[in-house]
């Protein structure tokens, strides 16, 4: 059923307000444009439509029911994980486990649609774990099992495992009729993104003492630490409004929310940096692939996940 | 012919698997020919790759992309042979070595004279999975008297793991497409198998997963 008219009026209004941020970026975009037509902005007006798609897709997905949500999500994870384990090297015989990984994202979203919270929480860390070793096997392949198993392994905890944790929050008691269960879904998006947002900009703004040269150069203790203050405090605001968090418990969220979605970000950028690439992919124009928009998220969804569902269930 | 069982194929089947199954980083989009008569010339490790190299093109240009393609092998079973001039619109080739090389590039000549552009694979067959093969000197002989068409190369990367000769099973992938810039018919074989071959070489930097398998 479509539930267009019955969206819960604080998950509406913040969705109005995530489109009036985008209205507002690219007014100012293109009146940029239009004083200064000669400079180029190709990749800022990229990044702003890719924005638009991307807000459109997931707005439209979790309007119209929790299901057409999860399926989102599954095709998201679907497509992470296609995009990390083509740039990280596996065996040509491992072509059929990975077939096989591929199969753990529908039941894996499965779990997450009944609400069956125990097949979910072990279902890719025990039974897929113990099955794809048992599928190499059968290939006959020594050479290169422990790196195969490991990649695969990690690929699909990564990419499915920790990304269906956004699912699940849709499959949650609703414990906020003002939010709906679509409330903690956006208080995710929008505090891992003001996460990304704030630490770009208190870095660029303050930045001065390196944490960890070697992986992030950008990365500054200013930006980490101003990010880590903002998410805070804006969680604490935002976390009753759209969850059943109170202020108190939406201070930790939105703490955990910041230390995770850093370690995320910078986790990824080790795989790249390891296979020596900048992007992960090619699939959002301006933005890289998929995993670089991501990236942070493999980290803030479980994590946050797992709090709220401590706190409230 | 009727172009629309080519329309049809490439619209509800071929683009959504390239676009969903595969995901393509494509380098060098402005090096592709828009108009014949011209020659891709491409590395060749699975089905999917001339699928995907049709794919680049919009559909109302499908019908002057004409695939060079085994005759004996494509002209099997009728079905096959249906699907491979309708939907597919590949210009046969007699691989027997029976026909003499007049008789045997007189259909590329002709599609060449009418504009269209010719997709061929110098290494002759697929091969073994994600392996560049030796290439062959056909190409230089077709074009001998047509020094002037444009030969593109155009290196894949991940198709056959895709779909590798012999498999059924189709495994997702994102697959690289890197499109090089064109190079002319040189005056022996020899010389022009290097020339291609450095290209080929060339455009392997572009590919974002490196590691053949």
């Amino acid at each position: 059923m479509p539930e267009f008219s019955l969206l819960p009026v604080h998950s509406f209004y913040v969705m109005c307000a995530v489109i009036g941020v985008l209205v507002v970026s690219t007014i100012i975009r293109l009146v940029r444009k239009a004083r200064n037509p000669d400079k180029d902005d190709t990749e800022l007006r990229l990044r702003i439509n890719s924005w638009w798609w991307m807000i459109a897709i997931l707005f439209a997905a979790i309007s119209y029911g929790t299901g057409t949500g999860i399926v989102l999500f599954a095709v998201v994870s679907f497509l992470a994980l296609k995009e990390f384990l083509s740039i990280v090297p596996t065996r040509f015989a491992d072509r059929r486990v990975i077939a096989w990984a591929y199969l753990s994202i529908p039941v894996q979203y499965y779990w997450a649609s009944i609400g069956w919270y125990g097949m979910f929480i072990i279902f890719i860390p025990v039974y897929t774990f113990l099955f794809l070793p048992l599928r190499m096997l059968l290939t006959g392949e020594t050479r290169g099992f422990i790196h195969s198993a490991g990649v695969i392994h990690w690929a699909v905890m990564l990419t499915v495992f920790n990304l269906s944790h956004i699912a699940y929050l849709l499959a949650l008691p609703d414990k906020n009729p003002l939010a709906g269960a679509i409330g903690p879904l956006l208080f995710l998006f929008l505090m891992t993104q003001a996460n990304d947002v704030s630490q770009y900009v208190w870095g660029k703004s303050f930045g001065k003492h390196k944490i960890i040269p070697k992986i992030s150069p950008n990365k500054t203790w200013e930006g980490f630490l101003g990010g880590l203050v903002t998410v805070t405090l804006i969680s604490s605001l935002l976390a009753p409004y759209l969850t059943s968090l109170n202020w108190q418990r939406g201070l930790l969220a939105g703490l955990i929310i910041a230390l995770a979605g850093f370690v995320g970000d910078v986790v990824i950028s080790s795989v790249k940096r390891d296979l020596q690439i900048k992007d992960s992919g090619h699939l959002i124009p301006g933005h890289g692939g998929i995993l670089d928009r991501l990236d942070s998220m493999t980290y803030t969804a479980p994590l946050f996940f797992h709090y709220f569902y401590y706190m409230e269930f | 012919m009727s172009r629309i069982p080519k329309i049809l194929f490439f619209a509800l089947i071929v683009r959504p698997v390239v676009l969903f199954v595969l995901g393509l980083n494509k380098r060098g989009m402005n090096n592709l020919p828009q108009n014949g008569p011209a020659v891709l010339a491409a590395n060749h490790n699975s089905h999917l790759d001339t699928l995907v190299l049709m794919s680049l093109y919009p559909l109302s240009a499908l019908h002057k992309l004409r695939p060079v393609a085994a005759a004996d092998y494509f002209f099997r079973n009728a079905i096959l042979k249906w699907f491979a001039l309708s939907c597919i619109g590949i210009v046969p080739l007699d691989r027997t070595g029976e026909t003499d090389r007049e008789k045997l590039f007189a259909p590329c000549h002709e599609a060449l004279d009418q504009g269209d552009i010719l997709i061929l694979y110098p290494e002759g067959s697929r091969g073994k999975p994600e392996e560049r093969g030796r290439l062959r000197k056909g190409l230089f002989y077709l074009l001998k008297e047509r020094k002037a068409t444009p030969i593109t190369p155009v290196l894949m990367n991940g198709l056959g793991y895709v779909l590798p000769k012999g498999e059924a099973l189709i495994v997702p992938y994102c697959c690289d497409v890197i499109i090089g810039r064109a190079i002319k018919a040189e005056s022996n074989p020899k010389q022009f198998i290097e020339h291609l071959s450095n290209s080929f070489d060339e455009l392997e930097q572009y590919c974002l997963s490196k590691e053949l398998r």
